[in-house]
């Protein structure tokens, strides 16, 4: 089978073809093959195998995986996530994605004592499966643009905590998602189809626009772009 | 200078340091990946805790009952009845455990208990602990110093100092002094290469370091084999496929043995088929399509994508793999270790709790309760010691040159091919089943092995993130612990637990007590002490 990895080393890139003797191997095998049996110096990262560590994603085709959960296909295109600094072929630094987890304040601030139910625990399940693999961070056309933007992840995840029965601070969360944050999305969706875990950043930062609202926010966008600034309709005209 | 470094970012490195913070110490967590990278993630059953203290006794008993005689009472017992402010605390911080209808953390039970008692979050307990721990961590804005792989603790007449590292973005040395440690760097697993459940950073690195630092490491022929990995991959079907009545069958569709039976039991009848020639399956078709979707999705996505079965229609291969490890770093009940200073907390540590086989459910529980104790002792040793001058200044130039050496060696023999051959070996000969002459024979293919190391190396020579470097320093250590291993299975002429010998099949009195391993100027040496004395 063969398939191609865009490599990168001292901010060289080169695209490498390899043929590899594996049936149906997932990526991350044939990538181990790699490494072990013609070309040592070929890096990538991987942990558990199966889908839970969240080290090994990567693009293939143009699309986030993780190489572990992934069936290689003849012809496929290989190279590393987008939005971080590549160290090396495939490896990228992983620390700016997860600052976006700091300046978000992504954790239980004020611990309430309450009843959490079946339900409760239900509202924030999906969001809490998150495995940090970074995927949804690498497809944010926002981040294309604007390097500050918190990203799909933190933003998830912030909303993991506000909908946490034992939050006793919620507005405080609220706040730090306001600049650079909920409003600054497109609402395109892409993080939602890639993320292996099924988690919908998108739904959620919808529902923190709601819940926000709820605080006296509104979308900046709409009032500083909006009709008034345009000065509105020319009685004269 | 730091009250306390500590030495892996998963469970137990993240809740010591989590503890130390409350405590006002000035600490640092160091880790070769990244913290929510680590084996925790994998966890999947749950954490013990008894609720109703009136049952913490059967809790204790219980533990006490699967250790075979290796456990230690007052260390299980404090474990235990620390339990119920262990899921407080974890509660407290935001981790989303499963709850019943009336607003109670829902508990199941496991494996060996006759209560349900393990607090999960669906499949996901590790995971879902591990990624609150780090948000909380990050929250308290402790510093967490990533991709740093330990090369050697610093040691000064038997007194910890520090450790050394190596940066793996630069491939740089760097040195970090500490009044103590903490090691919290997980299992040693992946040594059974091809053959375990564990991720592939369960090198036990930090083992090899504490033996070449003039430590004790003990119990550590105690391996845990989980009997239902998949025959291709290793990767583990949950438990609860046969806890929900899943049969083991073979190829002619005979049941061999009561399913429900401890993991070792299971993990030997499983071997003894293969042995036989035939091959092993698990079998949950009977329990239907719904019934799977709704209580084991995780264990037919696996199946599907890594085995190519679909267990609503067909058979899944299975084989016992490597799945947790007992043995550790020996440790005194304050969890710290021969060498004053350093204390181990987690899969990493022998700390007298699981003994010859661990009971489902404790492995998390034992990080989270004995991290808060292990950090109150270091900080106590911390303390009365204050700033002091590091006496050992050599470790540092030491390592610089082990480093450059690696470079220059000539890579004439493959080491991935010698790692592949150690974790068939180590399988076949220190599995489920021993016997003395199979143990030597692998120890001599270990040590032969180590005299070749010299002639192997690395192909990839760059200074930036060299994962072929690090790799090579794994297989290493693996080198120097399986050889560790092997002595202590080879001395353990009995049958306990997960250690089965065919030339001793059933256990004796006179080894009711821990194996110690050390080194003595490169030399492995061995004994046995009492459960609970000093090492």
């Amino acid at each position: 089978m063969k398939f191609r990895i865009k490599r990168y080393f001292e901010k060289k890139e080169s695209i490498k073809e390899y043929d590899i003797p594996l049936k149906d191997p997932t990526l991350l095998e044939a990538l181990q093959y790699i490494k072990m049996k013609t070309d040592p110096s070929l890096t990538f990262s991987s942990g558990c195998r199966s889908e839970v560590c969240g080290s090994c994603a990567v693009r293939v085709n143009g699309k986030e995986k993780l190489s572990c959960g992934y069936k290689l296909k003849d012809g496929d295109f290989v190279e590393a996530l987008n939005h971080a600094t590549v160290i090396k072929d495939l490896v990228i630094d992983t620390e700016k994605p997860l600052n976006t987890l700091k300046s978000s304040s992504a954790s239980l601030k004020e611990f309430k004592k309450c009843s959490m139910t079946l339900e409760d625990e239900k509202k924030i399940e999906k969001q809490s499966d998150c495995i940090l693999c970074t995927s949804c961070f690498s497809v944010c056309p926002v981040l294309e643009i604007d390097g500050e933007f918190l990203g799909p992840f933190s933003l998830s995840r912030v909303y993991r905590y506000v909908n946490d029965k034992r939050e006793g601070d919620i507005k405080e969360k609220i706040d730090t998602v306001q600049k650079k944050g909920i409003w600054d999305c497109t609402l395109c969706g892409e993080c939602t189809a890639v993320c292996p875990q099924g988690i919908d950043p998108k739904n959620d930062i919808l529902m923190l626009r709601v819940k926000s609202s709820e605080f006296g926010y509104s979308d900046p966008n709409f009032i500083s772009g909006g009709f008034g600034d345009f000065g509105g309709f020319n009685p004269d005209f | 200078m730091f009250d306390i470094l500590i030495i892996g970012a998963g469970g137990a490195g993240l809740s010591a340091a989590l503890r130390a913070k409350e405590r006002g110490a000035k600490v640092a967590v160091v880790t070769k990946s990244y913290p929510t990278r680590s084996q925790t993630s994998m966890a999947q059953g749950g954490i013990n805790a008894v609720f109703d203290s009136s049952k913490t006794k059967d809790h204790i008993k219980e533990t006490l009952k699967s250790s075979c005689s290796l456990g230690d009472e007052e260390m299980i017992s404090k474990m235990c009845e620390n339990a119920k402010d262990a899921l407080k605390w974890l509660d407290c911080m935001g981790v989303p455990f499963s709850r019943t209808a009336d607003g109670k953390i829902a508990q199941r039970k496991l494996g060996g208990a006759k209560d349900p008692r393990a607090c999960y979050s669906q499949d996901y307990t590790g995971l879902k602990i591990l990624h609150t721990l780090f948000d909380k961590a990050l929250k308290e804005d402790i510093q967490i110093l990533n991709e740093k792989f330990l090369l050697n603790f610093i040691v000064s007449d038997n007194v910890i100092e520090g450790a050394v590292f190596l940066d793996i973005k630069e491939m740089k040395i760097e040195t970090v002094y500490a009044k103590s440690i903490i090691v919290a760097t997980g299992g040693y697993a992946h040594l059974y290469h091809g053959f375990s459940t564990n991720s592939s950073h369960a090198t036990g690195d930090a083992l090899a370091a504490v033996m070449r630092a003039g430590g004790k490491l003990s119990n550590l022929e105690f391996i845990q084999f989980h009997p239902t990995a998949l025959k291709k991959s290793s990767i583990l079907i949950s438990e609860s496929a046969r806890g929900a009545g899943g049969y083991l069958l073979n190829q002619n569709k005979e049941r061999f043995v009561d399913e429900l039976k401890t993991r070792d039991e299971v993990s030997r009848a499983v071997f003894e088929e293969i042995e036989k020639g035939n091959e092993v399956f698990l079998d949950i078709r009977h329990l239907g399509e719904e019934f799977i979707d709704e209580n084991l999705p995780q264990e037919r996505k696996l199946a599907l994508f890594y085995e190519g079965v679909d267990p609503v229609n067909d058979l899944i291969p299975i084989k016992p793999a490597a799945h947790y490890t007992m043995g550790g770093i020996a440790v005194n009940k304050n969890l710290e270790s021969s060498i004053k200073g350093l204390f181990a907390v987690g899969e990493c540590s022998e700390a007298m709790i699981h003994g010859g086989n661990r009971l489902g459910g404790n492995s998390l529980l034992e990080l989270v309760v004995f991290a808060k104790e292990a950090v109150e002792n270091a900080l106590l040793f911390a303390k009365q010691r204050g700033d002091f001058k590091p006496l050992n200044k050599e470790q540092q130039q030491k390592d610089e040159n082990f480093k450059e050496t690696l470079y220059r060696l000539s890579n004439q023999i493959d080491f991935y091919e010698k790692r592949e051959m150690i974790g068939k070996i180590l399988y076949q000969n220190c599995g489920v089943f021993r016997e003395d002459i199979n143990l030597k024979a692998a120890l001599s293919y270990i040590r032969q092995t180590q005299k070749e190391l010299p002639f192997m190396g690395i192909g990839d020579k760059s200074r930036v993130y060299n994962s072929n470097f690090v790799e090579f320093v794994e297989f290493g250590n693996m080198l120097e612990l399986a050889e560790a291993l092997l002595v202590a299975a080879i001395s353990r002429r009995e049958s306990r637990g997960a250690h089965y010998r065919t030339d001793f099949p059933t256990s004796h009195e006179s080894y009711k007590a821990r194996s110690i391993i050390w080194k003595e100027d490169g030399v492995i040496c061995g004994d046995f002490i009492k459960v609970g004395d000093e090492v």
